[in-house]
């Protein structure tokens, strides 16, 4: 068990390797990567558990795949990935893929074609019933994938099954690719959608590490209510140049722009 | 010794011979009621890694005996054929064996996206997909006719697609798609189904065309019924004179390209026939693989051509278009003789 110190630490250094990632290129995912660090931090270095071996015992689906960048700069901290092979992101001929295929490790499903990470989490959750295991799902999407119909047949299964090992992440960065989706496509009142499908249903500023990690530590136990924690995060959080950055859902920026961002990290 | 690499070894004509050497015993007048709802339980009993799904439609895909002996292992998810396939896929990624199920259709076209990423993508076993309603054996038209689903299925990397001739086909086919590395799009025949090949000794393999009649005066390529069709076609051939080989191609992907040119290559014309449309299918595969190698033969493409088949019973749809025994034979006499 970690302090809220120690996370918070830790999901600076995630931060430092997103934009250390974008930094070859020059562009990326840095403002999801960015808003995702806290949530990251807290996940892969508590809430999710490890077995004996050190393998993870629970898991993370990572639905949006554009926010793999997230999952890398974790996966660089557990030493997984090399720091020199994580900034070869996006580039030609690196696996380290800016939406990557399943096959590699850290990314046990194939996101990015968003929409469909639930149903794969919840095939995962099932295999686990089977087994009478008692790992625990995580399953992250974005707000915007709601509109996406594939992700209410899965609520509305997850919830029929009585999945309680699942937890069900939505990154409420308000930020789509043709802008807000209160005006792209109103997914709102997202809270009591959830309830009304039979989710056991939290909401929590994502950004707030002892708040988000006391709303996660309420979905362990044994239940038989999938969860879902609608998790407000602010794109580019803690660089507070990226946090104004007008196109934040994907910077193209000088080296000057991720040279300052990195000094913005404290 | 792969399948691909034994054939390399042969010429075309000693390719011919092998296939002449091979051909499976064949049954007159015989089928048997609900063969998949067998198979499944068979294979349910053999693997306890076994997960069938369904999207609403065991009743309709003869799941019902799979469901009473295993209810642990089956998973149904409403009329949700898109978070079934997801869910397949996390099943096939945790290492168990899902087989979905539901019509070709909506397995396909709905889904389409749904199995090419969750299922073709990072599956490293097995994982199938069964499609029920082939090409036009239901009444209902464009929304339950499967006539395109091969061509869409043959268009994802990985995917090994199957379209079995009858019973013992479909129960071989089971099998052999249960013991493969990779997703399998499967097509299934429900209820009374035809039994063409003698189960005993049968030989099947993934990716393997079968000679299942031999003649040297011509040559049908056919798939799924087509391969019932055209064997009751060569029958009415055979009463004018006329002496064919029927090449069996059960599976489409991968192709089996050097039984397909060890026929070809003894004849001028070539004529496929699938329940399915000629566009995407076999005529294609079979077209792909005679122009890749140069081979200067007609192919004449018989099933449901550009456009939305009939309603109706088979009998009045193959009639509509001109797919039953008479019609085929009688299509294939004149393109003969054109030729």
């Amino acid at each position: 068990m970690k302090t809220d110190a120690e996370v918070s630490q830790i999901a600076r250094s995630l931060r430092r390797r997103c934009i250390a990632m974008c930094r070859g290129r020059g562009q990326g995912y840095v403002g999801q990567g960015l808003a995702l660090s806290d949530l990251m931090a807290s996940l892969y270095f508590d809430e999710m558990r490890r077995n004996p071996d050190g393998s993870l015992h629970d898991r993370l689906i990572l639905s949006t795949g554009h926010s793999a960048i997230a999952v890398f700069s974790a996966l660089g901290e557990l030493g997984e990935y090399e720091d020199d092979e994580l900034e070869t992101y996006g580039m030609d001929g690196s696996r380290i893929e800016e939406s990557p295929l399943a096959g590699i490790p850290g990314f046990p499903i194939t996101g990015g074609s968003l929409g469909q990470g639930l149903s794969q989490a919840i095939g995962f959750a099932l295999a686990d019933r089977l087994r009478s295991s008692d790992a625990r799902t995580f399953c992250l999407v974005s707000d915007g994938e709601l509109q996406e119909g594939q992700v209410w047949e899965a609520i509305m299964s997850a919830a029929h099954f009585r999945i309680g090992s699942l937890v069900l992440l939505i990154d409420n960065n308000q930020m789509q690719a043709d802008g807000d989706p209160a005006e792209v496509m109103g997914i709102e009142p997202l809270e009591d959608k959830l309830v009304a499908f039979g989710f056991a249903t939290q909401r929590v500023d994502a950004n707030d590490v002892p708040a988000l990690r006391a709303v996660l530590a309420e979905t362990r136990g044994s239940s038989n209510r999938p969860h879902a924690i609608v998790c407000d995060t602010l794109p580019g959080k803690g660089a507070p140049s990226i946090e104004a950055y007008e196109k934040v859902h994907y910077v193209r920026a000088g080296d000057e722009v991720w040279a300052r961002a990195l000094s913005e990290i404290q | 010794m792969t399948v691909r690499e034994a054939n390399a070894t042969l010429t075309r004509e000693g390719h011919f011979e092998l296939l002449r050497s091979r051909m499976p015993m064949m049954v007159s007048g015989a089928s048997r009621q609900a063969p998949f709802a067998d198979a499944l339980v068979a294979l349910g009993r053999s693997r306890e890694d076994v997960v069938v799904l369904s999207a609403d439609l065991s009743k309709y895909t003869d799941l019902v005996p799979f469901r009473k002996a295993f209810p642990d292992r089956f998973i149904q998810v409403g009329m949700a054929e898109q978070n079934m396939i997801g869910i397949a896929g996390g099943l096939a990624k945790s290492g168990l064996l899902p087989i979905a199920v539901t019509y070709g259709v909506f397995a396909t076209r709905r889904a389409f996206d749904q199995v090419s990423m969750a299922l073709a993508t990072g599956v490293t076993g097995p994982a199938i997909v069964v499609a029920f309603l082939p090409g036009i054996t239901t009444p209902f038209r464009a929304t339950h006719q499967a006539t395109d689903d091969l061509a869409l299925m043959r268009e994802i990397p990985g995917m090994t697609v199957v379209d079995p001739c009858d019973a013992t086909e479909q129960d071989a086919a089971l099998i052999a798609a249960a013991a493969h590395d990779g997703p399998v799009y499967l097509r299934g025949l429900r209820g009374l189904v035809e039994q063409r090949f003698a189960p005993e000794g049968f030989d099947f393999l993934l990716g393997r065309a079968s000679l299942v009649a031999a003649g040297d005066d011509g040559a049908i390529l056919a798939t799924g019924l087509g391969t019932s069709w055209a064997l009751d076609a060569r029958e009415v051939l055979q009463r004018s004179g006329q002496s064919f080989s029927v090449l069996n191609v059960p599976t489409l992907k991968p192709i089996d390209s050097e039984s397909i040119l060890a026929v070809a290559e003894r004849h001028r014309t070539i004529f496929t026939i699938e329940n399915h449309s000629t566009i995407g299918g076999l005529a294609s595969a079979v077209s792909e693989v005679v122009a890749a190698e140069g081979l200067g033969v007609r192919v004449v493409a018989l099933g449901v051509p550009d456009v939305w088949a009939p309603a109706g019973s088979l009998d009045h749809i193959r009639a509509d278009l001109g797919l039953t025994a008479d019609a085929i034979a009688a299509r294939i006499y004149v393109e003969g003789h054109a030729s």
